[in-house]
Formats: structure tokens, C-alpha cells, sequence
């Protein structure tokens, strides 16, 4: 395992130190650098401090584990791999993502998982442990979204206009849903066997990540929402 | 060269503030450990700071601060100032000449007050007066620029970036218990001294990151109350909007809120009926001042400050806290750098306003 210090590194500077090294990383004291892991593939990155914006961008393969809070653009068009954070992310989370996994122990920002896409078996997966901010999936065109909703501040797990001009793909939503307001163009149902069975690999590696127990995770009702193909999406920007 | 409001170039910013509710005094070091972890977020054409409660011993005076392009323009501006102001002093604003900051203008503060025979023949009162000035400056004399006119406040910048304009300001010799800063990605206009923000008007000062895209539908109705936007710059026209609902027409901070980043139709109809009605009456009657397009903002006033997003929150901001201090940034990273240990770190909705105030007394 190699240990680098991130401090006062300029973000190319520490890039290019994780692409040199054959070993394991870790990033200590980082602050703000941004694209770190971007473009990579088979790297094991650990970092300890808060990395900046577009984190594992174009992600090749690997690992990139952060124990904090990370922010914006999480996995901005990453390909594979996996991104897992054990805090926040910012807004933008999964934006464009083509394939790979990002968990996510707590809440994300606007924007998550904002047009994620898919391609036979290319198929993203975004898991949010906590709440979700608005334009949740927005444009989204494939993959998979899950919101686990486990936040205890009482807040609302998703916020305003979720799956705005959604076309594809997938959400799940834990919890009450009655809420939310979905637009038009998505059908919102309860949860089937297939789609729970089809969820369950990664609610196991969210549980077995951050140390939650399955069982309790299970006890609430699973919403999935899928896009309306005989009702597709018009505008919002225009017509407020 | 083409200054500001000659030219249009078809953005990225940074913003970062930090305030002490119980007033305690910050020399500019923490804004600027907090804007420079984010430089790649600026291009080197302008960067700037505010800070509230830096001149205690002037505190009922205006302090003008100005840039001239040369020393006619200067002596044609202070017998103007002289003729209806007071000038208790008037000095050069103290710089350090360093590589990075370069084609420095002439830069100059006065502690200036108003002649009361003048505001009582004008029947203006002090505030309107002083405005009114301003935009008269900035607009009929040549080579003049007002960049900063209020109370115990001062705003300072340049073109370059954020951390070396903190430098060339000195403002490690400065105290103030409020701080906000900017790195400018300039995208419409060329970057130039009087385009950096803050923009300020009065105490009010605006630090903005983002693009509006209703910058002339703002601007045709500002206009009409005699503001004058001379810079094609949308942060000015912020600056006077802010001033006009919350001087002019006595809006609250929170209503001023719900006029510049008004929720959908949607959104409004979910709400209860008194709130729904309210919100309802601000979009209507200042409908020509919501402001669309991205942007996050800080703004700055006496004993207080205002930190919002558009309502699609097209920018990021994070706010966090410490003891008495609360601190507000584009980026965590500059949360982190102002203060190691922040607390509560949260991201405020789109439109949702987070106002910071001074207790009463305090400042």
C-alpha cells in the first residue's frame, strides 16, 4: 500500500502519483483536488479528506473508497468500477454514467444519476443511502437508481420534480412514496418479486459496506419507477 | 483594450464567506484560505472580497472606494464629491506591489458624509442621495468608477486571482466579522477591474457564481427606478435589485428570497393557503425580477448575510458551521480550508435563502 500525502498537491500533480504507483492508495489530508482517479482503471484508491469535483470521472475499473463526504459530478461518465463513499456527495452525482456502481451511505445532492444510461450489458447502479435532492434521474435513460431513504432527520427522501424527462432505465424508491409527485410521463408501482430480486445483490453490498442489517432494510415497501413509453416526456423548461 | 460593457464574450466562479454571530472580528486570511482552495475554479481575471465592520472608526461615514484611469479623471471626481459631500478623509487604498497584479488603476477611499443642506433642498434622504451619486459617477465621469460605498464596510478587487487580490489588498491588516469572496471565470464581458465582484451598492454586496439568463428582463425594469447598469454584467444587476426590494420597497430577506428565486406555479399551489397567496402577490407584482438561469450568491449587508441558489439549484453551494461562525462556499474542500473542524455541513435547497445575522448590538 502507498501512502500520499495530499496536501498543497496540485490535482495533475496527484493524479499522476496514483497512476505511478503499482500499489494500493492512499490519500491523506486531500482537499478539493479535483478529477482524482479519473480515466483509470485498476487502481484500489482510498481517500481520507474531502476530494473535489468530478471524482473518478470516465472511471475505467477499480476502486475508489472515500471516508467523508465527497462533491459534485461523482462519476461524471465513469465506465466501470466502483465509487463508494461513506458520507455525502454533491449535486450531479452518476452524471452521463455508462456502467460501474457508486453506494452512497448518506444523501445525495440535486441531480443524482442525471442521464445515467445503459447499453446491453453496460448498466450503471446508483445506491443512496439516506435522502436524494430534487430532479432525482433527471433525463435519465437506462440504469438503475436506488434511494434508500434512511435518514432519521425526517426529511423527505426525494425532493421536488424526480424522474423529469425520464426515459429509460430504472428507480427505486424505499418507503412511503404518496408524497412525491412523479410527472406524467413515468409509471410509479409497488415493487414485484423480479424487481426486488433484481435489487437484492446491491442492497446486500450497501448493507455489507457500511453495516446495516438487510432485514431492516427490508421491512419497508420498494416503489419502482419506470418511464411510460406511451406517454413520453414533452418539456419542463419552457412551459413553467 | 475593451473595458466592461463594450464587449460581450459568449461561465465557472467560486464564492466563500464566512460571518461570527457574535460579531468577533476575522482578518481577511479566512476568506482567503477559503476562495484559494477553489482556484481552479477562477481563470486569473478577477477575484475580490467584502468585509463588514473593517472601519470602526469611521463607521458614519460612506466609505467610497474608487478607481480612476489617471489623475484628471481623479481631480474632476473629488471637486464633484466636494461640492455635496463632507470629506473627512481621503486617501489611497494601501497595496502591495507584487508580479501577479498587474495595470493597477489609481485606487482611492474617502469617508465621505452628505451635506445636510444638500439632502434638505433635494428632500432626499441620506441612503437615496448616496446612491444617486454613485450611479452618476459611474456613469458621467469618465475615467471614474466607484466599486464600493458603504457604512463600516469595504469591498476590494481586482483582476487576477483571488488569493493574490487578498494579497495586493493587504487584507491580513484588515478586521471585519463578515467576509465574502469571489474567483471570477469571467464568460460574457473581458474581465476587467470594475467587473470583478463583489458589486456593491451602498452596504449591500453581491458575490455571485453563475450565468443569468434574465439579465435584460432584469435590467429594462431596474432601469426605470434609476438604476443604471453600465458593466453587461449580471451580478450588477443582482446588486441593485437587492437593493431596490430591500431598501426601496422594504422587503424582508426572505420574501426578497421568493422574488429572485420564486418557486414553479407547482410548487406554490402545494403550499398552505396564506403562504400560497403570499408567494403568489411577490411573483406577480416583481415578476420582471425573478432571476432565472443559474446562480448561487452571497449577499452581504450590514450585520448580516443572504446565501441563495436559483430555483433548479444550477450551482453549488454548501453551508457549515463552527461555534459562532457560520461559513458558506461553492465547494466542502473551502469549508474545510476556512475551518478544519466545520460542523453541520448541509446543502441549502434551490431557493431556499440562508440568512446570518450579527446579534443586535454585536456590530
Amino acid at each position: 500500500m502507498m501512502i500520499i500525502n495530499a496536501q498543497n498537491v496540485l490535482f495533475s500533480e496527484l493524479n499522476k502519483k496514483i497512476r505511478e504507483a503499482d500499489a494500493d492508495c492512499v490519500l491523506e489530508n486531500c482537499l478539493g483536488q479535483r478529477f482524482i482517479g479519473s480515466g483509470m482503471s485498476g487502481k484500489k484508491i482510498t481517500i481520507n479528506g474531502v476530494p473535489g469535483n468530478a471524482l473518478g470521472a470516465y472511471l475505467g475499473s477499480g476502486t475508489i473508497t472515500v471516508n467523508g463526504n465527497a462533491q459534485d459530478a461523482v462519476g461524471d461518465t465513469m465506465n466501470n468500477g466502483e465509487i463508494i463513499i461513506h458520507g455525502n456527495i454533491g449535486d450531479a452525482a452518476g452524471y452521463a454514467m455508462r456502467g460501474g456502481e457508486i453506494f452512497v451511505k448518506g444523501s445525495a445532492g440535486y441531480r443524482a444519476g442525471i442521464h445515467m444510461k445503459e447499453y446491453k450489458e453496460k448498466k450503471p447502479v446508483i445506491v443512496i443511502g439516506e435522502r436524494a435532492g430534487s430532479f432525482l434521474g433527471e433525463y435519465q435513460a437506462g440504469g438503475l437508481i436506488i434511494v434508500l431513504g434512511l435518514q432519521k432527520d425526517g426529511k423527505p427522501t426525494v425532493g421536488n420534480f424526480p424522474c423529469t424527462g425520464m426515459h429509460g432505465g430504472k428507480m427505486v424508491i424505499r418507503g412511503n412514496t404518496d408524497s412525491i409527485r412523479f410527472p406524467a410521463q413515468v409509471s410509479a408501482k409497488a415493487a414485484e418479486e423480479s424487481d426486488m430480486a433484481e435489487i437484492m445483490p446491491y442492497i446486500e453490498k450497501f448493507c455489507a459496506l457500511f453495516g446495516f442489517e438487510k432485514e431492516e432494510i427490508l421491512s419497508s415497501p420498494f416503489t419502482v419507477i419506470t418511464p411510460d413509453s406511451k406517454n413520453p416526456y414533452k418539456q419542463m423548461y419552457v412551459a413553467n | 483594450m475593451k473595458l466592461e460593457g463594450e464587449i460581450r464574450i459568449p461561465s465557472g466562479c467560486a464564492i466563500a464567506a464566512v460571518i461570527s454571530r457574535d460579531g468577533k472580528k476575522m482578518t481577511g486570511k479566512t476568506a482567503i484560505d477559503g476562495i484559494s482552495v477553489m482556484h481552479d475554479r477562477s481563470n486569473g481575471l478577477g477575484g475580490g472580497f467584502a468585509g463588514y465592520g473593517i472601519y470602526p472608526e469611521y463607521k458614519d461615514f460612506y466609505a467610497f472606494h474608487l478607481f480612476y484611469t489617471d489623475n484628471d479623471a481623479r481631480v474632476e471626481c473629488e471637486k464633484y464629491l466636494k461640492d455635496s459631500f463632507e470629506i473627512v478623509k481621503s486617501e489611497n487604498i494601501p497595496i502591495r506591489k507584487i508580479p501577479e497584479i498587474t495595470d493597477v488603476p489609481l485606487i482611492w477611499r474617502y469617508f465621505v458624509a452628505p451635506l445636510s443642506s444638500v439632502l434638505s433642498r433635494l428632500q432626499l434622504d441620506e441612503k437615496e442621495y448616496v446612491a444617486r451619486t454613485v450611479m452618476h459617477i459611474n456613469t458621467r465621469l469618465r475615467g471614474c468608477y466607484v466599486f464600493s460605498n458603504g457604512k463600516n464596510m469595504g469591498v476590494f478587487k481586482a483582476v487576477g486571482f483571488p488569493e493574490d487580490v487578498g494579497r495586493f489588498y493587504r487584507l491580513e491588516e484588515y478586521e471585519a466579522y463578515c467576509w465574502t469572496a469571489h474567483g471570477r471565470y469571467p464568460t460574457n464581458t473581458p474581465g476587467w477591474w470594475g467587473g470583478a465582484h463583489p458589486f456593491a451598492l451602498l452596504d449591500y454586496s453581491v458575490v455571485h457564481n453563475g450565468e443569468i439568463s434574465s439579465y435584460d428582463a432584469n435590467r429594462r425594469f431596474i432601469e426605470m427606478f434609476g438604476y443604471k447598469c453600465t458593466l453587461q454584467t449580471d451580478t450588477e444587476v443582482i446588486t441593485y435589485i437587492a437593493d431596490y426590494l430591500l431598501r426601496r420597497q422594504g422587503l424582508t430577506l426572505e420574501e426578497t428570497a421568493s422574488v429572485i428565486a420564486a418557486p414553479f406555479w407547482s410548487t406554490i399551489e402545494e403550499k398552505d393557503e396564506e403562504t400560497a397567496k403570499k408567494l403568489s402577490y411577490l411573483r406577480t407584482v416583481f415578476s420582471s425580477l425573478l432571476i432565472t438561469g443559474p446562480f448561487s450568491i452571497i449577499l452581504g449587508f450590514e450585520g448580516g448575510l443572504m446565501a441563495l441558489n436559483d430555483r433548479l439549484k444550477l450551482r453549488s453551494m454548501v453551508v457549515g458551521e463552527k461555534d459562532d461562525k457560520v461559513f458558506v462556499a461553492s465547494e466542502e474542500a473551502a469549508l474545510r480550508a476556512m475551518e478544519p473542524n466545520v460542523q453541520n455541513i448541509y446543502a441549502p435547497m434551490g431557493g431556499e435563502p440562508v440568512i446570518v445575522k450579527v446579534k443586535e448590538g454585536m456590530y
